[in-house]
């Protein structure tokens, strides 16, 4: 294995660096992939586009041995293979970039990059020359890491290369990058794609996995189109369209122009159709005279590892207006809405919300006081995944009249309140009974909403209200968000997805390390104006 | 009522398995399994006093099967009835030695309150450490099983210790009869009180709001603190009901079966506690029949050495192999080809391990 | 703060090297130094005693560091193993039946490690392989080896020869205050403290320990590199347990000479918290385990002279209460955090 990247040019090249062919994976009777057929060429980008669910993981899964087709077969370099797991994927040369970095956190960059492939001396790892190793490639491919840092204190886009040297250094040919840009900005995303570009001229090939129509646009050689498990589209992005390549991504036609801010050419990530927005035609006319519902004031708190997380951050948020936080993740917006919802110790600042002092509140006075909360986290916080649907209905409402009297659950009420919440936000489930768990992840997003807007609230907190869920159940949780606002409440929508933040938004603040570096009008502002702000930029371009 | 069978499937395949497994022992050492397994059943049900024997082991088992299970459903692993039950059992002893003249509808109540709230206290001590440092129950309640060991030995030796005639023995004075549990035939009321612990368990953590805190803190701890319910309270009140329920259980070992506390006397009782628990599946109301099972081992035990010669630590083996068969299910599930309904949620038993927060 | 191999790769403890003195450190480093004035002076003032409780000290701290070492490596790996407790108890019941019916010390010893390794397998296959809950797991360790040794014990059997007896080391013995304490024991205690070095190099340096780190922090990272997780948590816990299983021979043929019903007395469980006072590095844990063993010592030598007036059983607690303050401490002040997967098992998709 001496220099990996000198292997990479030096080998002749076969004509097929990576392909599927015919490839069926079903999981129960779920059928994740239906005779799925893909190919990569060297020196090419393979995009592969398709909605949550539509069964891209799946395919790279399998790809990479980390699944075993039920029919189909993989090629890795002209040649059949069977593989039984990853490693024997990673030994043909065929690297991941996960969507989840596969890193240990508390491990040096060194380290993380060679484990697995340790050089060694006597069964102890040979340090000088795991670094020299690093170092070279890092240099070769203009991928500048610290090598001696714990992965866990380096910024997200540092561990992504981290990721990618991983797979470098084990002479990858074949990169398979899986939402890779789901975690920068628009900025660190360009860069990524240059980088990207950068292999492919030294022979890489790589698979871009995205739900992203721009990137896919921007940088793809080849698209592959998924729905519902089945290739439903091959093209290359000189013979197609964003537009094209939505309807087909979705199954029908979309408006793509119906976003609030102008998207042209450039403004369309996601492939979400927003025409159905009432409030398209009714904007709210003077958001200024409403009363502010929530104002926080010089708000500080730490995140987990005692750091500065949220840093003296001011916002208001007024009655009838959807205020959106739009950031990169791990800008401190986990830990501005735990802190404001009470999950999470502020270590200064003030919370009123309507009127009321909410600092250092508990979570169970932030609800008595008219807060509903969409929790980032469905798993973790919104729901407790063994309790029925009905339980689950009143999770943190349980202790308040009519489901409680004296100390005692009142099991009719709590039924009839979750029939209730069923009908009314189509919540897909064959009974009130059933586990929590046995629903889909649009299901379960459906049940905490409506969990939280059955009750009377005057502020909504919206962290990542449609992470993970199908297209449907996205356009029902927008509607259901826009029409509560057109009724008076106040909302505070945190969302990683920029897109959905211009969408949804009356006023868009943005989110760098811990503080809002600025606020701006979704209508006039350009996605890379925000970007700029996102990734720390001065906020002389856009303030309001 | 298919429900029922498919619940209990593991736990009886569990004992029919370790009865086997037991039967193997005792014919490997040369014994005969049909009239050993005959004398454990005759002297722990044969007649009246068998059974009044049986339902007196089974008393402080029941209750010390309670004690983890309810501790479990917050999520906790009570490995400190052992030690609630020493204090619970010293403390009944104290008051029901210590206080003269009493009548018995007085005497009687504040020896089980105080023997109670001995185990209670002991318990919360866990718990409260648990939700303010994240120390973990575990190892916080088998240091307190050795501490309270120590402190009711030094009770039983000093400061309470039985005077009378040329006693060397550390143990308590007998109790005054206003403070001694009644027992009605075969029926020992300790028992009774056993099982309406037993009822009231269930009752508070299905149908009131306490309970849905106390399981919700065991389901999803974070979604409970999500749900504004403080959890570092339910931690350490359960660990308090929790130690209540094996103090309880001691105490009446100490005012209905012993008489005084007696240092050394029922150890183990604590350990014993975790298997009935899991065998009930930590439910509350199958623990009446886990406990039931298990005293009757241990009543008939001495009849099974007297009459076949094995030795009654028999009993200790064959309640680890059932341990072990209900904790792992899967060896059941595998060997009666029992299927999980692929829709069925995972009713595992965890707890979530990791020592810190 | 990580408790497991941190970045520096020449990190001597589990520390991040380069992130300087933590508060921890400095209190440990200024609780070694106090302790070590405290010893001086006493050894000063009456050298017999501060030998004898020097010398027990040294005994009760080989055996609790043996159970932690078994409980880091299966922590490492993100296993719990609360059942050293067992592991010890059944390993000291076979160490001392085949002792005395072979009348070899070393076949002890073989059965006594052998023992232990069935115990880890047996951990690892409940943990590992059917995925019980590893606590609960543990706990049938416990009770099954309370149940089986107490069932096969044979009152009367003895071990018929005489138990492990010191070797001195040469001039080392002669050397004041540790002499006696450290370089005139018993061959098991050497092997303990050979293993404590070597293991400590071994997790922190070498592949194997890096490799347990990964399946213990992130075990889904270390399947992608093409570490097989369940295979390595197998070996590690498996081999673990003899670790243990050599804490029980040493128990039984070395520290006490035969065996009694229960014998271990909860040693499996402090060794465990002496595992984490120790921040799951052997060095670590050896320093734990020297101060725990202090109590254990201090406790005999009350006993024994009446300078003091303390009651037995409350001079018994000690080791115990000792222990509730440290898992207290360390989750108040220490920040201590476990390794990411401790406790859940690991399935492949």
């Amino acid at each position: 294995m001496a220099a990996a990247a000198e292997t990479v040019v030096s080998q002749t090249e076969p004509e097929v660096l990576l392909a599927g062919h015919g490839i069926t994976k079903r999981f129960g009777s779920v059928v994740a992939n239906d005779d799925v057929s893909v190919e990569l060429r060297p020196g090419r980008i393979l995009a592969l586009l398709g909605e949550n669910g539509a069964g891209k993981s799946t395919l790279v899964n399998v790809l990479f041995g980390l699944h075993r087709p039920d029919a189909g077969q993989v090629v890795i370099a002209d040649e059949n293979v069977e593989l039984s797991s990853p490693h024997d994927a990673i030994a043909r040369g065929v690297g991941m970039v996960h969507q989840h970095f596969q890193l240990v956190p508390p491990m040096s960059v060194v380290r993380n990059i060679v484990l697995g492939a340790e050089p060694r001396k006597l069964g102890m790892i040979d340090v000088a020359q795991a670094r020299r190793r690093v170092m070279d490639l890092a240099d070769r491919f203009g991928l500048h890491v610290d090598p001696d840092a714990a992965v866990e204190d380096l910024p997200v886009g540092a561990q992504q290369r981290v990721e990618i040297l991983k797979a470098l250094y084990r002479d990858a040919r074949v990169l398979i990058a899986d939402e890779p840009t789901a975690v920068l900005t628009p900025q660190e995303t360009d860069h990524l794609l240059d980088v990207l570009r950068g292999l492919t001229a030294q022979g890489v090939g790589i698979v871009f996995i995205t739900h992203k129509l721009r990137e896919v646009m921007a940088a793809a050689d080849d698209i592959v189109v998924l729905r519902e498990g089945r290739v439903v589209g091959t093209t290359t992005p000189a013979q197609t369209s964003e537009a094209a390549l939505a309807e087909l991504m979705v199954g029908r036609a979309v408006d793509l122009h119906g976003d609030r801010f102008e998207s042209g050419a450039t403004g369309v990530g996601s492939a979400v159709s927003t025409a159905a927005a009432p409030s398209d035609e009714a904007p709210i006319a003077e958001a200024d005279e409403q009363p502010v519902v929530l104002d926080i004031a010089g708000l500080c708190a730490d995140d987990d590892r005692g750091q500065r997380a949220v840093d003296e951050l001011t916002l208001a948020v007024r009655a009838g207006e959807i205020v959106g936080v739009a950031g990169v993740e791990g800008n401190g917006q986990r830990e501005l809405v735990e802190a404001i919802t009470g999950l999470r110790h502020a270590a200064a600042g003030t919370v009123s919300i309507s009127d009321r002092d909410a600092s250092g509140a508990r979570p169970r006075q932030v609800t008595v006081i008219g807060v509903g909360h969409i929790p980032e986290d469905r798993a973790k916080h919104g729901l407790i995944g063994s309790y029925s649907v009905a339980d689950n209905s009143v999770l943190n409402r349980y202790f308040k009249r009519p489901f409680a009297a004296g100390g005692m659950l009142r099991r009719d009420r709590i039924d009839s309140h979750a029939r209730d919440v069923v009908a009314t936000f189509d919540v897909r489930t064959p009974d009130v009974d059933s586990p929590a768990d046995s629903l889909s992840g649009g299901n379960k997003q459906k049940l905490i909403v409506g969990r939280e807007f059955s009750d009377d609230i005057d502020l909504l907190i919206a962290a990542q209200p449609t992470r993970g869920i199908d297209i449907g159940a996205i356009e029902f949780i927008w509607r259901r968000i826009r029409e509560r606002r057109d009724e008076g409440t106040a909302v505070l929508l945190v969302s990683a997805e920029l897109d959905e933040v211009l969408a949804l938004s009356d006023r868009v603040a943005v989110m760098y390390e811990g503080r809002i570096v600025a606020t701006v009008d979704p209508r006039t502002a350009t996605r890379e104006e925000i970007g700029l702000l996102m990734a720390g930029a001065e906020s002389s371009a856009a303030g309001s | 009522m298919r429900a029922l069978m498919r619940a209990a499937a593991v736990p009886l395949a569990s004992v029919v398995l370790g009865l086997v497994l037991g039967a193997v022992l005792i014919a490997v050492q040369g014994h005969s399994v049909t009239s050993a397994y005959g004398a454990l059943v005759l002297g722990g049900a044969g007649d009246a006093d068998a059974l009044l024997r049986t339902l007196q082991k089974a008393t402080p088992l029941v209750f010390g099967g309670l004690a983890v299970a309810f501790a479990f459903k917050a999520g906790l692993f009570n490995i400190g009835g052992q030690g609630q039950l020493l204090v619970g059992a010293a403390f009944a002893a104290g008051v029901g030695f210590g206080l003269e003249g009493l009548p018995l509808v007085v005497h009687l109540p504040l020896a089980l309150l105080v023997g109670g709230a001995a185990g209670a206290a002991w318990g919360a001590i866990a718990g409260v450490l648990k939700a303010t440092s994240g120390a973990h129950e575990v190892i916080v309640t088998i240091m307190l099983n050795f501490v309270a060991g120590n402190l009711t030995d030094w009770l039983a030796a000093n400061p309470w210790q039985d005077r009378s005639g040329s006693n060397i023995i550390a143990r308590t004075p007998l109790v005054e009869p206003s403070a001694e549990i009644p027992t009605w035939g075969w029926l020992p009321a300790g028992f009774v009180l056993a099982v309406l612990a037993a009822f009231a368990c269930w009752f508070v953590l299905e149908r009131t709001t306490y309970g849905f805190e106390v399981r919700s803190v065991g389901a999803n701890r974070h979604a409970a603190r999500y749900a504004g319910i403080s959890v570092g309270w339910i931690m350490a009140s359960t660990m308090a009901v929790a130690g209540l329920l094996a103090g309880l259980g001691g105490a009446i070992e100490s005012l209905g079966v012993d008489g005084r506390f007696e240092a050394g006397v029922n150890v183990g009782l604590g350990f014993e506690g975790i298997t009935i628990a899991l065998l009930a599946r930590t439910n509350p109301i199958a623990v009446i029949p886990a406990g039931l099972l298990v005293g009757l081992m241990e009543a008939g035990a001495a009849k099974m050495q007297f009459e076949s010669g094995v030795a009654p630590e028999i009993i200790d083996v064959i309640q680890a192999l059932i341990l072990l068969f209900v904790a792992a299910p899967l060896i059941v599930r595998w060997l009666l080809r029992l299927r999980d309904r692929p829709d069925a949620p995972d009713r595992r038993l965890t707890l979530g391990a990791g020592w810190g927060r | 703060m990580t408790a497991g191999a941190g970045p520096d790769l020449a990190a001597a403890s589990g520390d991040a090297g380069m992130r300087g003195w933590s508060p921890q450190r400095v209190w440990s480093v200024a609780g070694a130094v106090v302790l070590v004035a405290l010893v001086w002076g006493f050894y000063a003032w009456d050298g017999a005693q501060t030998t004898a409780v020097l010398g027990g000290t040294v005994r009760a701290a080989t055996l609790l560091v043996l159970g932690a070492m078994c409980g880091m490596i299966g922590e490492r790996s993100g296993i719990v193993n609360i059942g050293i407790e067992g592991q010890f108890l059944m390993s000291a019941f076979t160490a001392f039946t085949v002792a005395s019916m072979s009348g070899s010390l070393f076949l002890g010893v073989v059965a006594g490690v052998s023992t232990g390794l069935a115990m880890g397998w047996m951990l690892a296959a409940m943990s590992v392989g059917l995925r019980t809950d590893q606590i609960i797991a543990g706990t049938v360790l416990n009770i099954a080896a309370l149940g089986l040794t107490s069932f096969f014990y044979d009152r009367g059997r003895s071990l018929g020869q005489p138990k492990y007896q010191s070797i001195e080391l040469g001039p080392l013995a002669d050397l004041p205050v540790v002499g006696t304490a450290l370089f005139n024991r018993p061959p098991l205690t050497y092997l303990a403290l050979v293993l404590v070095v070597v293991l400590h190099v071994l997790l922190l340096r070498s592949v194997w320990g890096m490799r347990t780190t990964a399946i213990g922090e992130h075990p889904g990272a270390a399947a992608t590199v093409g570490i097989d997780v369940i295979r390595l948590r197998y070996w590690n816990v498996t081999l673990a347990g003899g670790l243990a299983g050599l804490g029980g021979a040493y128990l039984a043929l070395e520290s006490v000479g035969t065996f009694t019903r229960a014998m271990s007395g909860g040693r499996g469980f402090l060794a465990l918290a002496v595992m984490i006072f120790g921040r799951r590095t052997p060095l670590g844990a050896y320093a734990a385990a020297l101060f725990f063993g202090f109590t254990t010592a201090l406790q005999g030598q009350f006993q024994l002279n009446d300078t003091f007036d303390i009651p037995a059983q409350f001079v018994g607690m000690l080791p115990f209460v000792v222990t509730i303050i440290v898992v207290a401490a360390a989750g108040l002040f220490g920040r201590m955090r476990d390794p990411a997967a401790l406790g859940q098992p690991y399935e492949v998709r």
